[in-house]
Parts: structure tokens; sequence; C-alpha cells
């Protein structure tokens, strides 16, 4: 039983990541791929009708997250207060951003909102890395189940949320989100636009392999043994084959040419490609990990987990009667709503 | 003691400020279904414009709601560490069933309500913003649920580590208190929904603006309203009342003001708390009101604070004894409002010159519908004090040790800060919308749009 709530809590987060990846992305690369202030519209119009759905995955992961392993997210949000509190703060900006753009029409609130949002979207995927990296590294949790980290590595020996290893992935999350978000702009959008996505997208996908190689090089000695748990599973092998493979399916679908003509299919098959780069790299993370959802940095035995903080398994039975049908009905929206957005963003329909 | 006071107050703040935005949109999400059906019904193009210009008060209000709301969800884990380890493998179910069932649906035809009019057929638009209405409704379930857990534990068991456990969902998610207390708040955030529909129509009518909008918004806010007012004092506020009364007694206690206990209990209606000498000054009562009101009988014997140890005292009884008078005074007059605005609707009298007093006060009324709410919801919670959980856990136990007081105080500091510009923001939007009216315009998703900007490559 908390082998399946491990299992849902870690795909319903790579869900989020996946889905609010490509606002967060799109966010990273605004200014890069949409020059003009209705250009900068266009963005916005791809992500305006589903940015919030996205981030719901956010919410409701929290909401599963608390419910099956309570004492993990207790530990896990109080000890890192600070990076939390950005985050949430981060987000409000971000998604008012999104919302109050259209809303006034003046050149100078937009640009401020475009700043906004490009602004805090950055940050917010390199904290959102900052906070993977942390669960890799592992946090100082006492005998107690409990813990606190600085923000910042300190003078006195206090540890911090943000040193060498977690900065490097959340640069890394920045880059590869970036490639996400550029590689959605060209595929919901045309012409100069588009190939100028292609451009960024390509760019950042090769900035992204050689950090995902030093990030990969990093994790070995932050915590070698991620890997020898990976030896172990084989049912975990196929994810870094994904890994690999998928952003060279991405680059080849972006080739220059691509924006010429047939860019359609080629910018989706990018995108999907894209897709499984971000969810096999979180997976293979969970994948590896299992059973812990939070290593201690002071001893194995104070590791935080699924078993040691599963909710009482009658609760967590009658939970997964309902995420069943719940999930279900989110799946059915979710392609209901891709679906009726199909196609490609118009010029200046971006008042949203 | 520093670092609890911070941890409160932030809640509080974060949480008091959220919800001026959901009461709005999910009695709004209402009226703006009821303008679409009467579209539907009289084929009268103004009631279109109408459920038009309400969808975009309702975007901007439906936007601030999802930002603000986001950070009291972490702040479970990140400020109530002990309560959300205790507690989250029950009250976890309610938060994941939101997002799931609630958010979800919210967020998938919320576009479809705002942007779709023109694709969709007008009743596949009436059904997109009869889901939103279905979204926000449910979510507003889940949550009361999960606040009725802490007011009124039920269908759990105390596992030997001191956590509670889910036993019984069936219980939890249909706890009496929760369906009382859930009526309650619905027809609260109707009575918002209308007070703010009819200060608007008010001011078009007072100001000579879009007065043939005016009048029929007005008409369906009043006849509204009155029903939701009813509804508030009877019988959900009484039921919620007779709940406190059975479960509550020191928060009752604290409620009215009451130090000594007795039969034929007298009901304050006005007076002040002094909590050192253990009276209350300067009281206007009603005799044997209390009892019949919280017991059903006149002769029924209440319970005063002199009858109940210190340390199960709500902790703030001054605060609560007036938040709980503001809340029914206020309710009290704004049903009044309402009703003299029916009568005159009724007799056909509200639209002529003699009933212009009527509507400057309706104009001037809106705040207090928000200013109910929120002395409402502190009621509640301070009158669950000192407790978290019901009879379980103390708020004093349920912080997260591992933040020290300086963290809190930022991030309070902060958030204020932050809440601080929204509030301008929100502001100025909204008064941007009420100028321009509901004047017959194209579907919102064009009206949005932006202009061709031939021009618009020289801005950065």
């Amino acid at each position: 039983m908390e082998a399946v709530w491990y299992l849902v809590v870690a795909s319903m987060l790579t869900a989020w990541a996946v889905l609010d990846g490509f606002d967060f992305g799109a966010g990273v690369v605004h200014h890069a791929v949409a020059r003009s202030e209705s250009e900068r519209a266009r963005v916005l119009a791809a992500i305006g009708p589903v940015w919030d759905g996205n981030e719901v995955w956010l919410v409701a992961s929290g909401g599963v997250f608390v419910f099956a392993f309570p004492h993990a997210y207790a530990a896990a949000m109080s000890g890192m207060y600070l990076p939390m509190m950005m985050v949430l703060w981060l987000l409000v900006f971000r998604g008012v951003a999104i919302e109050l753009r259209g809303q006034v029409d003046d050149p100078l609130w937009r640009a401020g909102w475009d700043t906004t949002f490009a602004l805090a979207s950055t940050v917010l995927a390199f904290v959102a890395g900052v906070a993977l990296g942390n669960v890799v590294r592992g946090v100082p949790v006492d005998e107690h189940g409990w813990f606190h980290i600085d923000l910042f590595a300190g003078s006195g020996g206090h540890a911090g949320a943000i040193d060498a290893y977690t900065a490097l992935v959340g640069l890394l999350a920045v880059v590869v989100l970036a490639a996400h978000g550029a590689t959605f702009v060209a595929w919901k959008t045309t012409d100069a636009m588009a190939a100028r996505s292609v451009a960024v997208a390509r760019r950042a996908w090769m900035l992204a392999a050689a950090l995902a190689v030093a990030a990969t090089w990093m994790t070995a000695r932050v915590r070698p043994g991620l890997f020898e748990a990976l030896g172990h599973r084989p049912w975990l092998w196929a994810l870094p084959v994904i890994a690999v493979g998928s952003p060279v399916v991405a680059l080849r679908a972006l080739r220059p040419d691509a924006a010429a003509g047939r860019g359609e299919p080629r910018a989706l098959r990018a995108f999907l490609a894209s897709s499984a780069f971000v969810a096999s790299l979180l997976l293979l993370t969970a994948g590896t990990l299992y059973p812990v959802l939070l290593p201690s940095t002071l001893s194995p035995a104070f590791d935080l987990d699924a078993h040691g903080t599963a909710s009482g398994a009658q609760g967590l039975a009658t939970g997964l009667a309902w995420w069943g049908p719940a999930m279900a009905l989110a799946i059915l929206y979710f392609v209901n709503l891709f679906r009726s957005m199909r196609g490609k963003v118009a010029t200046g329909d971006g008042g949203h | 003691m520093n670092a609890l006071l911070w941890h409160r107050l932030q809640f509080a703040f974060t949480i008091t400020f959220h919800y001026l935005f959901p009461q709005l949109t999910m009695g709004l999400a209402l009226l703006i279904v009821a303008f679409k059906l009467l579209a539907l019904r009289t084929r009268d193009a103004r009631y279109g414009d109408l459920s038009r210009f309400w969808a975009r008060i309702f975007g901007i209000n439906f936007a601030l709601g999802v930002v603000t709301g986001i950070p009291l969800e972490f702040q479970f884990g990140t400020n109530w560490a002990r309560f959300s380890d205790a507690t989250g493998g029950i009250i976890g179910l309610t938060l994941a069933l939101e997002g799931m069932f609630a958010f979800f649906a919210e967020s998938a035809f919320l576009g479809l309500f705002l942007f779709g009019e023109k694709k969709l057929s007008p009743r596949a638009h009436l059904g997109a913003a009869a889901m939103v209405l279905v979204g926000s409704w449910l979510s507003g379930y889940f949550i009361v649920v999960t606040n009725a857990f802490m007011q009124h534990p039920v269908g759990y068991a105390v596992e030997s580590t001191g956590r509670l456990a889910l036993v019984d969902a069936r219980a939890y998610l249909f706890n009496a208190w929760a369906f009382w207390e859930y009526a309650h708040v619905m027809s609260a955030a109707v009575i918002t929904g209308a007070f703010v529909v009819a200060a608007v129509s008010a001011y078009w009518l007072l100001a000579r603006k879009h007065e043939d909008h005016a009048r029929l918004s007005l008409r369906v806010a009043v006849v509204v309203g009155l029903l939701a007012c009813v509804a508030q004092l009877f019988p959900t506020g009484d039921r919620q009342g007779k709940l406190v009364a059975e479960h509550q007694r020191p928060a009752l206690a604290a409620m009215e003001g009451k130090f000594e206990s007795s039969d034929h209990a007298e009901l304050a209606l006005v007076g002040q708390p002094n909590v050192d000498e253990r009276r209350l000054e300067n009281p206007v009562e009603v005799p044997s009101a209390l009892s019949f009101l919280a017991y059903g009988s006149f002769g029924a014997t209440v319970t005063g604070l002199n009858d109940v140890p210190r340390e199960a005292w709500p902790d703030n009884v001054e605060l609560l004894y007036y938040a709980y008078h503001v809340m029914v005074g206020l309710g009290t007059l704004l049903t009044g409002a309402m009703a003299a605005s029916a009568a005159l609707l009724w007799r056909g009298r509200l639209f002529r010159p003699a009933a212009r007093p009527m509507l400057w006060a309706l104009m001037l009324a809106f705040p207090f519908p928000y200013i109910a709410t929120t002395a409402g919801w502190m009621t509640a919670e301070l009158g669950r004090q000192p407790w978290v959980v019901y009879g379980l856990m103390r708020t004093a136990q349920a912080t997260s040790e591992a933040v020290a007081a300086g963290n809190v105080v930022f991030s309070a500091l902060g958030f204020m800060g932050l809440y601080l510009l929204l509030g301008i923001l929100f502001l100025f939007l909204v008064a941007r919308q009420i100028a321009r009216g509901p004047a017959p315009s194209p579907p919102p998703g064009a009206a949005a749009a932006s202009p061709p900007q031939p021009v618009a490559e020289g801005h950065a």
C-alpha cells in the first residue's frame, strides 16, 4: 500500500513538473522567443488557458502527499521554511502576471507583467531544481524525524538548501525547462516566432545535455547509492534509455528546417520527447530513491521513508478508492482541455 | 509563545485575505448562472450583457482567489507541521479531494466559460458556467469538511504514536457539523454576491448609467439576496449556533459574554466584556432568550465561563465576543436592508425617485457582508481555541518547532506587503470594470484581446 502511494505522489509531482514545467519554461524564454509585445501576447495566449489547471497538479500533489505521508510532508515543508515561502510568493507573482497582463491595454502595464512573469518563472524553475537537489542529497533529519535548513550553507557549519550541488540541479532545471518551454512555444506558434523558438530550444537542449551529464556525475559523488539501486532494479532500466534518447529525438525533430513547412507534427514530436525527458528524469530519481522520501545526511537510520511515515492502512485504502475515479475524471478534463485548445495560437488572441 | 503568535497571525491574515475572493466567486457564480438562464428564457440580450460583465469581475476575483489560495495548503506543512503530522492522514483526504474533484473541474471549465462564448452554443456555455459553479461549491464543501473536523472531530482513531487515523470516511465526509457549517457559509457567499451585484446596480441607477441593465440586475440581486439572508438566520445560523451550544460550551459562553451559569439565561445584545472582573459592562439584555436560542427551552441552563476551567477558555474572549456580535448585528441589518428593498420592489417602488435613499443604502452596504463573513469565521476559529482539533490537540502544540520566530515574522511581513499590493491591484481593476459597465459588447474573448498593434515592435 505504501508503495502504491509512493508511486501516486511521485507520478503526480512528475505530472506537475511536465505540465507546469512548460509554463515555467515559456516564462524563462519569454523575451528570447517573443520580441514584440504582440508576440509576447501569443506566448501568454498559448499557456493562458492551461496554466491554472497545470498548477492544480501541484495543489493536488500536496494534498495527496500530506494524506499519504503526513510526517514526511510536515518535516519537509517546515524544514525548508524559507525556500517554501519563496516558492509560494513566486507562484503568486507568476499567476498574477499571467492573469492581469491582458487586463489593461497599456504598453507599460504589459511590459511590467512580462518581466514579472519571466523573472518569477525563472526563479521558480531554479528553486524547484534546488528542492529536487535537496531530496537527492539529503537534509539533516534528526532522530526525531525533523530538521531545519538555512537558505544558504553558512559559516557556522549550518546546512543550507542551496549549495554547489543543489545550485547545479537548479541550473539544470532552468535550462531543461527553458528547452521544454521553447519547444512548447515552437509547437503552438507559426512563422518567425516558431523559427526563433526552435533556435532557442536547440541551444537550450544542447546546454541541458551538457548540464545533465555534469549533474549525473555530481549525483554519483553526492549519493552513490542511487546508482547501486538502479543496478538492482531492472524495472527501472527503461527510464535512463528514455532520458538519453528523448533529447536526441527532440533535437532531430527541431532541425532548423522544421519551422519551414511541415512544422506541426515535428514540433509536437519534439514536445512529447521533451515531456518524456522531464518525466523520465524525475521518475528515475523517485524509483532509485524508493522507499526513501527524504534522506538524512546524519544517518541512514533517520531517513524519512514511505514505510515509516505512511498514514494508517485503512485510511490509505479508503483514499485509494477515492483517488481512482478522481484521477480518471481529472485526466478526462485535461484531455478535453488540451483538445479544445489544439492548433496554433492566432496573433493577438492573447488577452487572457 | 512569540513564534506561536506569529504563526497564528500569518495564517489568520493569509486565510482572511484569501477568503475575500472565493466568497464572492462562489456567490457570483450562482448569480451568473441565473443571468444566463434568464437570458436563455427571456431572450433579452441585456441578461447576456450582465452575465458577461459579471464574468469579467468573476475572472479577476478568481485569479486572486487562486494565487492567494495556494499558500494556505502549503502553510499547513510549513507553519503547522505538528498539526499536519498528527492529522494529515485525515484532513489530507479532503485537501486532496478538493484538488482532484473541484479544482481540476474549475480550471478545465473556467477558460471555456470566460473565453469560449463565441465558440460554444448558448446551452453549452451555460453548461460551462454551471460546471464552474459546481466546482467552486464542491471546493467549498471539502474545505468546510476539513474545518468541521477541527471543530468537531469524528470518524478517527488515536494511534499509539499519538497520530490520528481515519477509520470512518463516511462519518468524516458527512460530519453533521460540516453540513450546517457548509449551508451557513454558502448562504453567506450568496449574500456577498447579491450585495455586490446590488451595490453596483444601485450605483449605476444613482449615477444614471446603464439604467436598463441596472434595473434587471438589481431585481435579481434583491430576490436572491433576501432568500439567502433568511436562510442565513434560519435554519443555518440557528442550527450552527445549537451545535456550538452542544459541543463547545466555553465558546458559547465567551461569544455571549456570559460568566455566571444560569437557567433562563439572558441574551446580551450589546455590552463590553470585562474579563478581569468576569462581568459584562453596560449590558442590554433580552431575558431567557439565550436559553431558548441555544437549547430550545427558556428554562435551559447555560454554562458560564466561571464554571469552565481557565485552561479550557478560548484564549481571546473579548475578540471572540465582538466577532460574534458583529456577525449577528450586521447579519440582522443586512437582512433588514434586503427585506426593505424587496418590499419596495414588490410594490413597484424601488426604481422611483422616492426610493433613492434605499439605493444609497444598497450602494454603500457592500463592505458589510465581507465584514460579517470575516467576523463569522473569527467566531468559529477563536471559539475553537485553545484547540486546533477540538478536545484532541492544542494550538500551541500544532506549530512547526523547526521554524524560528524570526523566520515567521519575516514571512508574515512578506505576505502583508505582497497582499497589500494585490489588494491595490484588485481595487484598481475592479473599479475600471465597474466604470466601463455592461454596455453591449462583443463576448469577453474578443473584448479582452489586444487590438492590432502594428507599431508595437518598439516596446519592450
